[in-house]
């Protein structure tokens, strides 16, 4: 349920109506931020977007550290993998 | 419950979780596929646009109306161009017109309506659509295109210098893909009878010697080549609406191919199969050619080539560019062994890397299987593979 | 794209992959895990991980596809309100091909009816300030991800004096169906992919009941690839430890608290029902959203003398069973047969998100 992509806030349309532009991929939209009021969006932030509205920031700390999290879940069992890749059949 | 005719009902087997006597999951999975893999039937009372998107309900349609009072000699192959055979010879193989040497020469003839709004996109108009769709509906059945006739329906109140430009567009798309528009008509109906402006062309052109396209020769092994990247038409036109608001430097890639496929029949002779995805999408062609051959299309997510805004917009709305029209890309099944070759030919009719004529984002996106017959299914980069249906309706964004 | 194709990388997930097959063997049992979303449950088909998890681990796909489970009586009203004279109805694009009973909006629309799609909400309100003359009437659908928006969007149109909008409201929540799904009998499951983009509203800590009153544990999850195969290695580490607790897999997105703002202004512009029906789960207490009275003439239901009549769910379906896990979607008996995503039965099969359309569109093939 509820599609929701990252977008990069470019451009503050009108800060009194909460309107900002995004850009996904070098696709610009123009949403409400209203949701996010109490901590203003500012161009450079990468908010989630979902049916124009702005939901949430992304935490770009935050996704680093689940990035790493899962690099070293998987850690132990790099080489048994990179062996397993070497001898696939394409 | 009643099953739908020709399945098989469930044989009892294995228990489920809840005690009920089902069949097994694959039993259960077969007799969907074998339903499946049979043409859409017609349900429906009355005409809905998805019967004009080009899926599942399209063929729909034109099975239970337009076969069933035309007939067709493979009605799980119908291509977009006719091949015909003219000449000296008549039906009995008797000489006609007194001819002294018997001579012959195939034709394919094809004809196509053109309904676009709006009628202006980036990109594109539907003036050029209409002479760029019938010429390359030609190309990919193996003809060189000679000739288009074009019939116009116009709604009262239409501007005349629209009209122009129109004509102007159909004029430049004609000398690029080197056809002449050599016939035409003309109706104005009443405001409301119609939406602005329809056209319609028919084309002709002559199919060289040697040239034997269609599904009965595919063969397992055989490569998929997509002479550019998907989507970008469709999306533009989507765009170019304006009611998503949406801002994206998306150009339809509305243009004649008739380069790129001279140039792969130059490089590889005994291309097999070709085909325009336009709507429908990559998604529906791939199930066309699979119902029709009875093999397997087994497409490769990762090589699947899309320019990055188109896959922001879908992305943005939840639309699978594998379902996605396109205006100036055709699909081709080429022998394994000569897939290096119909790729570089392909690409260097497109310009290469200097151009982006239709052909410079060639890719060599998958290739013919033995299992599962009469299925399409993409492997993705994590090795799952998933089936790929007809597009059921026009793509609508989504919200979930 | 950033913050996508980082939890796309295959090599990535072929590690974890490995790491999770460990860990599910050393557990030695099988474990059921419901994803909540019709968002995991693409995610899952379309990349094909349940083919790729071990057979120990099994996915059961719950209720939050909110295209789904509004039931054919509401479609009937939609249906209805489009063939209002001088109305334009607006709806996201999902609920367009929703069979009522007496067709989908699409039918409606070719026999006449002005439905147009839209994005956002907010777009719907534009169509109303640019048609004055019209009616103008938005489909709202939606748990707590979208309600926000519809409620920005009504109180942008009363700050505007917008007299020619409305919404018919069908927002519902998360919470009663999931009390729902495990207050019932013979409920198999051993922990939740939890819902991320509902908890960018509601927050992870809403979910606390589910390990303090349901013993069971919780991952608040991503909607990449990667992100589900973290969060099922999670739930398994809780399964391994003991663990019964709300884990936040999603940080980068989702905030222990939500979005306050967002519930404020849901608190504002509605009401909770008393009561609202659900395809395949029947009706659920406090489990919808209307419109507040304040904001009554917004209310479509307030605004026209809506049939509202009650259909019952198709007696063939099994959708109920296959929300709650009893059952595979192959394992009903109208599954693929007389039930198709083209002409759909049951709730699971009319939207791409549902189990069982998910499970016929990208099915099978190991």
């Amino acid at each position: 349920m509820c599609l929701g992509i990252p977008g990069e806030v470019i451009d503050i349309v009108d800060r009194s109506e909460h309107l900002a532009t995004v850009a996904v991929n070098g696709v610009h939209r123009t949403i409400s931020a209203r949701l996010l009021a109490e901590d203003p969006v500012r161009v450079g932030d990468w908010v989630l977007v979902h049916v124009g509205f702005a939901m949430s920031k992304i935490d770009q700390r935050e996704a680093e550290l689940t990035l790493d999290q899962i690099r070293k879940l998987g850690k132990p069992y790099e080489e048994e993998m990179d062996a397993f890749m070497d001898t696939e059949i394409v | 419950m009643s099953l739908p005719e020709g399945a098989t009902p469930p044989t009892p087997k294995a228990a489920s979780p809840a005690g009920r006597q089902v069949a097994s999951e694959s039993e259960v999975l077969d007799r969907i596929e074998a339903v499946r893999r049979r043409r859409p039937r017609l349900k429906d009372e009355t005409v809905t646009l998805a019967h004009g998107a080009g899926g599942k309900a399209s063929a729909a349609l034109v099975d239970a109306v337009f076969i069933e009072a035309f007939g067709a000699p493979n009605p799980a192959e119908l291509t977009d161009a006719a091949i015909l055979t003219v000449g000296s010879v008549g039906h009995g193989g008797t000489p006609v017109d007194g001819e002294s040497r018997p001579w012959a020469c195939r034709i394919a003839l094809s004809t196509d309506s053109y309904v676009v709004n709006p009628r202006r996109f980036p990109g594109g108009s539907i003036g050029d659509l209409a002479v760029n769709g019938t010429v390359n509906d030609l190309a990919v059945s193996g003809a060189r295109p000679v000739w288009l006739s074009t019939a116009f329906v116009i709604e009262e109140g239409l501007a005349v210098a629209e009209l122009r430009a129109i004509a102007a567009d159909m004029r430049a798309a004609a000398d690029r893909a080197g056809v002449a528009i050599v016939t035409g008509d003309t109706k104005v109906v009443p405001k409301g009878a119609a939406d602005g402006c329809f056209i319609t062309t028919a084309g002709v052109g002559i199919v060289p010697d040697g040239r034997v396209l269609g599904a009965d020769q595919v063969r397992v092994g055989d490569r998929v080549l997509l002479s550019g990247p998907l989507g970008s038409h469709g999306m533009a036109v989507m765009m170019a609406r304006g009611n998503l608001a949406i801002e994206a430097d998306i150009q339809s890639d509305s243009a004649p191919v008739t380069a790129a496929v001279e140039a792969l029949f130059v490089g590889v002779p005994q291309v097999r199969w070709m085909r325009d995805p336009t709507r429908g999408g990559l998604a529906t062609v791939a199930n066309e050619l699979a119902q029709a051959s009875g093999l397997g299309v087994l497409l490769d997510e990762e090589a699947l080539p899309v320019r990055p805004e188109v896959r922001g917009a879908c992305d943005m709305l939840g639309i699978d560019p594998l379902y996605v029209a396109n205006e100036g890309v055709f699909v081709a099944v080429v022998p394994a062994d000569q897939a290096d070759a119909a790729l570089s030919a392909v690409r260097r009719a497109g310009g290469a890397g200097r151009g982006d004529g239709p052909g410079a984002g060639a890719a060599m996106i998958g290739r013919i299987v033995a299992n599962p017959p009469g299925l399409v299914t993409v492997r993705n980069a994590f090795g799952g593979t998933r089936l790929v249906d007809m597009l059921v309706g026009d793509p609508l964004p989504r919200i979930c | 794209m950033r913050f996508v194709d980082e939890f796309r990388d295959p090599a990535a997930a072929r590690r974890l992959l490995a790491a999770i097959d460990a860990e599910a063997d050393r557990l030695g049992r099988s474990l059921h895990f419901m994803e909540v979303c019709g968002g995991h449950t693409h995610t899952i088909y379309r990349h094909g991980l349940e083919r790729l998890l071990p057979d120990s681990v099994d996915f059961v796909h719950g209720p939050g596809c909110p295209v789904c489970v509004i039931p054919m009586g509401r479609v009937d009203d939609a249906v209805w309100l489009a063939g209002q004279p001088g109305v334009i109805f607006t709806t996201f694009g999902d609920m367009m091909r929703v069979p009522g009973t007496a067709g989908s909006l699409l039918q409606a629309q070719a026999a006449g009816a002005d439905v147009r799609f839209v994005y956002s909400p907010l777009d719907a309100l534009k169509v109303a300030r640019d048609n004055p003359d019209r009616e103008v009437v938005f489909f709202a659908v939606g748990f707590e991800t979208t309600s926000p928006s519809t409620a920005v969007t009504l109180a942008r149109a009363e700050a505007a004096g917008v007299r020619n909008f409305s919404v018919f409201c069908n927002h519902v929540l998360i919470t009663p169906p999931l009390r729902a799904i495990l207050d019932a009998d013979q409920v198999a499951i051993d922990g939740f992919i939890g819902p991320g983009h509902v908890a960018t509203v509601v927050g992870a800590r809403h979910f606390d009941f589910i390990p303090r009153e349901y013993g069971l544990p919780i991952v608040v999850t991503g909607f990449e690839p990667l992100d589900i195969l973290q969060a099922v290695g999670m739930l398994l580490d809780q399964h391994a430890g003991g663990r019964r607790e709300v884990e936040n897999q999603y940080a980068r997105v989702v905030r222990d608290a939500g979005n306050p703002a967002a519930l404020a202004l849901m608190g504002e512009v509605f009401e909770v029902r008393e009561t609202f029906e659900w395809r395949g789960l029947g009706a659920i207490p406090r489990s919808g959203y209307a419109v507040a009275p304040r904001y009554a003439r917004f209310d479509a239901e307030v605004r026209f003398d809506m049939p509202g009549v009650r259909v019952a769910d198709p007696p063939a379906c099994e959708c109920d069973r296959v929300l709650t896990g009893q059952i595979k979607p192959w394992q009903c008996r109208v599954f693929g047969t007389a039930c198709t995503p083209e002409i759909p039965i049951g709730t699971c099969m009319v939207s791409p998100e549902g189990a069982c359309a998910a499970y016929y569109n990208f099915g099978r093939l190991a």
